[in-house]
């Protein structure tokens, strides 16, 4: 193996990003400018509000039926914990595995180095076209762009994952790519961009638009010599590789082909073949609202004369040594990638998935991404995904293994702020403000007296608005509320009066 | 029992009838309200921003003021805010030990053991459901986000309001959706906030209510504040003032 940081914790990581990933994880605006766009798109809002809050109840049904639940995130959580504080004795443990049963393990520092090894790999087939499994470690690497470069074609084989390749889209959900599309989008799609479609018999009906895909795909599937998968699970112990899907195509890609090649991030290895137990019940309630997905295709290396030959693991850092090095951060390493923390997200039932610019979107997008690309206190686009939430708490209430998101939004916020000071020699008009409020507030006197003065400015408000408009960012609650018009006496002044100077 | 009020910095200077009527309700009941009157606030304003050291200065003032309160006889802290008695609850000893003062965080962690949101007090450390009452209105609840998923109040607020004399409780569609308030949040991200609201008040207005009522004035300083813009008629009108009501 190369020399891989493994990224013992050490606190927070200071200096020059080295270790920052790279790959499609940024956007080209920030968040409340990319939003502002998507709000504003009728189709998108409906589509959205109609899938998330299907699944939202799917998801709801299936949880409550399971008396332990409870018990199951715990372990859940703990499982991932325990995996994350040795990681290096997992990882290498697993390639042990791995190796002694045939395969080949490779080790990738970022999207770069991944890409490469992939590219390499396949070229070394003399393939010029790979199925692929749905898979976000690809998504993130941004692997089919990496492929192209090389004159090698990528067919996504997941259904919604198809759609997106189709329309040259990008996907907008972790579990549903497609889910920003309404069935008379993807007919559309499907008439322009599948080869042999007839426009005349195809409908928007989803069992139509199921098989045209299924006769697109059977061909590509017995074709095929190479295949790319994920993977949801790698299992130290015994070097098993776990895909969880729903439609059998990735099972197609894992049996048929006489090379696959894997793609997996280093937080995805777990401990031992009976982890699996408590992460086949939390993923499929968590994610499609199912309770057992359809297809769970589990291999380890290479067997003679059944599956692939020639079984090549490629382990993904990008980033990830730098979020486990980061001791409040470490947990968004837990995320399974089920995409509860999406549905339930009242933001990103808004926004949809490309407001956010990451193939990571929604709350653990908000968090994982820019852990994984580090926060600058300058304009990337990534600093503003912290603040693109109300802290509503929906996302932890449902998260399968318990990432207290609200908290790592908090705790990011203040990183960003701090990252924003150490920047900058001014501080920001915001910061000002702040330590203003703090030193009013730090003392009772003068928080009373900061109290009569906004009632003294009470008539500088008429009908909701102030009479002087507010400067920017204020101007925001005011382009939408009214404004409540401060009282001529503070509670504590009438409290005064009224009860005496009693404390 | 003597309660301490903890009014929040937000009621103090803008909803002072929620503080005057969390006294009432209290009082009426038998109980000895105090006020500490060096009380500010609770930080939380800076902690979700992104200032945790402009608010460790703000937990430590809370902290300083109410062990003092607590130590001069008042047995429980109440706040009519589920966010404000989250903050305390779920953030100020957080707070203090990512500073490293970790005799802040235990001074903390014994204030937040005597703090309740008012539903909580009322229901479960008072044991009353009935608070005497009497409110002739239609009213939906808004269960506010902090109180229903930091500090789980569940259904203590209607449980208080369904023995209110006179009160049409009407249920509230997609009710724990948030308002899009979030602080910060709601001029930050303003249009996506604002998004929120408008689903939020076409549900209030589809329960034909007269009043929105909640347990945070900052809550309904936000959905209040869009009910108004659109003069719909309907208005925002705090838990306690509800239950102070003897109209």
């Amino acid at each position: 193996m190369t020399g891989v940081f493994l990224g013992m914790p050490s606190g927070r990581v200071p200096g020059p990003p080295a270790d920052v990933a790279v790959g499609q994880l940024t956007g080209d605006r920030p968040f409340p400018v990319a939003a502002r766009e998507a709000l504003g798109d009728s189709r998108l809002r409906r589509n959205l509000a109609h899938a998330t809050s299907t699944i939202r109840a799917k998801r709801a049904h299936v949880v409550d039926e399971v008396p332990d639940w409870e018990a199951l995130r715990e372990a859940g959580s703990a499982i991932k914990a325990d995996t994350l504080a040795r990681l290096p004795e997992l990882l290498e443990q697993l390639e042990a595995n791995v190796t002694a049963r045939g395969g080949v393990v490779h080790w990738a520092r970022d999207a770069a180095e991944a890409n490469a090894i992939v590219t390499g790999l396949v070229r070394s087939t003399g393939a010029d076209e790979v199925v692929k499994v749905k898979s976000m470690a690809t998504q993130e690497i941004g692997l089919n762009e990496a492929l192209e470069a090389a004159g090698i074609t990528a067919l996504e084989t997941d259904l919604a994952e198809l759609i997106v390749q189709l329309a040259d889209d990008r996907p907008s959900h972790i579990l549903v790519p497609a889910i920003h599309r309404g069935r008379a989008e993807i007919r559309d799609i499907f008439v322009r961009r599948m080869p042999g479609v007839d426009p005349d018999s195809l409908t928007d009906d989803p069992a139509v638009l199921a098989a045209a895909a299924r006769v697109h795909l059977r061909e590509a599937f017995l074709r095929a010599r190479v295949a790319i998968s994920g993977a949801n699970f790698g299992v130290a112990e015994t070097g098993t590789l776990a895909v969880v899907e729903s439609e059998g195509n990735g099972r197609m890609c894992l049996t048929l082909p006489e090379t696959l090649i894997t793609v997996m991030g280093i937080e995805k290895v777990v401990p031992a073949w009976t982890d699996l137990e408590v992460f086949l019940q939390l993923l499929p309630r968590s994610s499609t609202g199912e309770r057992m997905n359809p297809y769970t295709s589990t291999w380890a290396g290479v067997t003679a004369g059944d599956g692939p030959q020639d079984f090549h693991l490629v382990l993904l850092d990008n980033g990830r040594s730098r979020v486990l090095a980061d001791e409040a951060g470490r947990s968004a390493l837990h995320c399974i990638r089920c995409s509860a923390c999406l549905n339930v997200c009242p933001v990103y039932e808004r926004t949809g998935g490309h407001a956010y610019g990451s193939v990571y979107p929604g709350p653990i997008g908000a968090v994982l991404t820019p852990l994984l690309t580090g926060l600058t206190g300058g304009d990337d686009p990534n600093d503003s995904l912290p603040y693109a939430s109300s802290l509503c708490g929906a996302c932890y209430d449902v998260c399968p293994v318990k990432i207290n998101i609200p908290e790592l939004l908090v705790q990011l916020r203040a990183e960003h702020t701090e990252a924003h000071a150490d920047r900058h020699r001014i501080p920001s008009p915001e910061a000002a403000a702040m330590a203003a409020a703090a030193w009013v507030m730090g003392d009772g006197d003068r928080f009373a007296k900061a109290g009569r003065a906004a009632g003294a400015v009470r008539h500088g408000i008429r009908k909701g608005r102030p009479v002087l408009p507010l400067p920017p960012p204020l101007n925001g609650w005011t382009a939408s509320r009214d404004i409540p018009k401060p009282p001529a006496e503070t509670f504590r002044d009438w409290w005064s009066r009224t009860r005496g100077a009693d404390s | 029992m003597r309660i301490a009020l903890f009014v929040t910095c937000l009621g103090d200077v803008l909803f002072p009838d929620v503080g005057k009527a969390t006294v009432a309700v209290l009082e009426r009941l038998g109980h000895e309200v105090v006020f500490p009157a060096d009380q500010t606030c609770c930080g939380q304003m800076h902690t979700n921003t992104g200032y945790q050291g402009d608010a460790v200065g703000l937990v430590r003032h809370h902290v300083e003021v109410f062990e003092q309160a607590l130590a001069e006889g008042a047995e429980a802290v109440v706040a009519p805010s589920g966010s404000c008695a989250g903050s305390v609850r779920h953030q100020h000893a957080m707070l203090a030990r990512r500073a490293g003062d970790e005799r802040l965080a235990v001074r903390a962690e014994a204030v937040a053991a005597k703090t309740y949101e008012l539903s909580e007090l009322l229901v479960d450390v008072l044991g009353v459901t009935d608070v005497g009452a009497s409110y002739p209105h239609r009213v939906t609840y808004h269960p506010t986000c902090h109180s229903l998923r930091m500090l789980r109040v569940g259904d203590r607020p209607v449980q208080l309001l369904r023995q209110v004399r006179g009160i049409d409780l009407v249920e509230l569609a997609a009710a724990d959706s948030c308002c899009g308030f979030g602080g910060t949040f709601s001029v930050k991200n303003a249009d996506t906030s604002t998004a929120m609201l408008a689903d939020k008040m076409s549900a209030v207005l589809a329960t034909r209510a007269e009043v929105v009522t909640a347990g945070d004035a900052s809550c309904l300083m936000h959905i209040g504040g869009g009910l108004s813009r659109l003069r719909t008629g309907v208005r925002p009108v705090h838990l306690a003032e509800i239950l102070a009501s003897q109209s």
